[in-house]
């Protein structure tokens, strides 16, 4: 019986020539990472005694959600943060000079194909992009990683979404995962990985999927992995740290759930709150004005992100109502941003260029809500309260859409500008 | 492990982690959190819990984050047990990790009606509903699962290794 990838990079972490779905493993990560979350990590090492990490060389820490802090009690946590990385030596420690770790963690070459990463955050299922298998774990797991070098993991089983057709204009990787979501829901994937296959998947840019990798998380998924390709081969010249092994499903591998998901024409979509799956097309969405606009995060702050929304809004102005927020996901995305005149079209537009960072996805700062307002925003999630308010709402979409509505002041597709 | 008694506490499908513990309090004190768990899908909540009372959810509950705070919150406030159809797994593995008793049960939240008073056994994989005599079957715990629930979660395994003075596997 042929193997998935999560079987095949699982077992090799683990030490195993096999490993299939459903059995526990003791893996050990090629790297692991954490932002501000070290600070958890910290204290849960403080309260077991823990004053050794495993492998100083193999910990990758960044400082992004609060970066630069906006309160005393964030500065504190990055202060606990670069004291920990001081008093272990920690060899990649990057402050707030890189960006989102899930941006910074492939272009700083530690993704890479046949890899398995851990991080104290959800989204590192990102890396799935490059074939590596990324997934989150909390502060007293790292710490417990930290010490040993190891976890115990299920072997998850693999739902495999083959994804063929030419989506419509306007359509991104985030229109895909949101049609994904919609279709099978919010659940679909818990506990188990995904991967996606098919002529579409292998035509979309490393942006897209890593937004799709990325959002692998809002449908439940351990890791979400896309067959790592030319395109992920040609990234990743010059940028890897160490060597890999890149790891494909087998033709007889067995999987959980096998899915066909046409694309064809595919326009682009919106998650209505507090559900990303509650999908519809922005065309037939109910009239939505909005206060806010937001583009950025690990989701959607990329170049290609930021390229679409400045080729909407050259030569128009953001609504007069509302602020348009933009915050690169990373320092190199926000140099070449400024390179390519993207930062300019922003300001030109009347938008508000923040520093690289997690900003007000997750509620922090840069742009929270306030009670009763309405945002549209490129990030992954639309819950009560995660970007402020529990009395906000926020739509979730694409950098075309962001920016379109921006303009419009309602949330529109940009043919109807 | 003692079975847990407590009263229940009844939610839905998709309890997320920004709404167990809002982001806007990830940064405070773990004594301000508590004050808002919840509170954005039961206000009544963060007042009207007592420490031993047990949640029954319904599917997917702790989507979302990874932040422990959220388990961790309702640690502080003394949860006695976690009960959903289902869980969202860095949730579930949080929860282990804290020590928190957690079970999987098909028949969650149906089984029970808000301020029923259970018996949960995560070692036998059912709760005992007293308000209505019935006991309900859970998904067992894988054993290693409930290894590290019974010794109160990882940092008690973490004390044992740095006492020994070693690492497993070496």
């Amino acid at each position: 019986m042929g193997a998935t990838m999560a079987e095949k990079i699982l077992a090799r972490a683990s030490g195993r020539a096999d490993a299939g779905a459903g059995d526990y493993v003791t893996a050990r990560p090629d790297f692991v990472m954490c932002g501000e979350s070290a600070a958890g990590v910290y204290v849960r090492m403080a309260q077991a005694g823990v004053d050794t990490v495993w492998d100083s060389d193999r910990i990758v820490l960044f400082l992004d959600h609060y970066s630069p802090a906006p309160s005393v009690r964030s500065a504190n946590i990055q202060k606990m943060v670069r004291e920990f990385a001081r008093r272990f030596g920690i060899k990649h420690f990057y402050g707030e000079r890189a960006g989102i770790c899930h941006q910074a963690i492939p272009e700083l070459g530690f993704a890479a194909p046949g890899r398995l990463i851990l991080g104290t955050d959800s989204h590192a299922t990102t890396y799935g992009a490059f074939g590596c298998a990324g997934t989150g774990i909390g502060f007293a797991e790292m710490a417990y990683v930290f010490l040993t070098g190891e976890l115990w993991l299920k072997v998850p089983g693999t739902i495999k979404f083959i994804i063929s057709g030419t989506p419509g204009r306007y359509t991104m990787g985030k229109d895909i995962i949101l049609h994904i979501a919609g279709r099978f829901g919010a659940e679909a994937a818990q506990y188990r990985s995904v991967e996606f296959h098919g002529p579409a998947a292998g035509a979309l840019p490393l942006s897209s999927r890593m937004t799709m990798a990325n959002m692998s998380v809002e449908i439940g998924a351990k890791f979400g992995l896309f067959l790592p390709d030319e395109s992920v081969f040609s990234y990743l010249e010059g940028r890897v740290k160490g060597d890999f092994k890149p790891v494909f499903p087998d033709p007889d591998a067995l999987y959980d759930e096998v899915h066909e998901v046409d694309i064809e024409g595919l326009t682009p979509r919106v998650a209505r709150p507090p559900r990303v799956d509650d999908v519809v097309p922005v065309d037939e969405l109910e009239d939505v004005s909005i206060d806010q606009a937001y583009l950025g995060s690990c989701t959607n702050g990329r170049l290609d992100d930021l390229a679409a929304a400045a080729e909407v809004l050259r030569g128009r102005k953001v609504h007069e109502r509302v602020r348009l927020i933009v915050t690169p996901a990373s320092y190199e995305v926000y140099r070449e941003a400024m390179e390519h005149g993207i930062l300019a079209a922003m300001i030109d537009a009347g938008g508000c260029v923040c520093h690289p960072g997690c900003g007000a996805c997750f509620g922090g700062h840069m742009g929270v809500l306030a009670p009763g307002e309405t945002c549209v925003s490129t990030t992954n999630r639309n819950f009560v309260g995660r970007m402020g308010s529990p009395e906000a709402r926020i739509f979730l979409a694409n950098p075309y859409v962001v920016a379109a509505s921006a303009v419009a002041g309602r949330i529109v597709n940009p043919d109807a500008l | 492990m003692r079975e847990i008694q407590g009263h229940v506490w009844v939610f839905g499908d998709n309890i997320d982690t920004d709404v167990i513990a809002p982001g806007a309090y990830l940064d405070a004190p773990m004594d301000e959190t508590v004050k808002h768990v919840l509170e954005a899908v039961r206000p009544d909540f963060p007042c009207g819990f007592r420490p031993g009372d047990i949640i029954a959810a319904g599917a997917n509950f702790g989507c979302g984050s990874s932040r422990e705070t959220a388990p961790e919150a309702l640690k502080t406030m003394g949860v006695g047990a976690i009960i959903a159809r289902s869980f969202a797994r860095i949730f579930f593995r949080n929860a282990v990790a804290l020590g928190i008793p957690v079970l999987q049960v098909e028949r969650s939240p149906a089984a029970f009606s808000q301020g029923d008073i259970v018996r949960v056994n995560i070692e036998d994989a059912a709760v005992l509903n007293l308000a209505t005599d019935e006991t309900i079957d859970g998904i067992p715990l894988y054993k290693d699962i409930l290894d590290i629930i019974r010794v109160g979660g990882v940092i008690p395994l973490m004390k044992e290794i740095v006492e020994a003075g070693r690492k497993p596997g070496s």
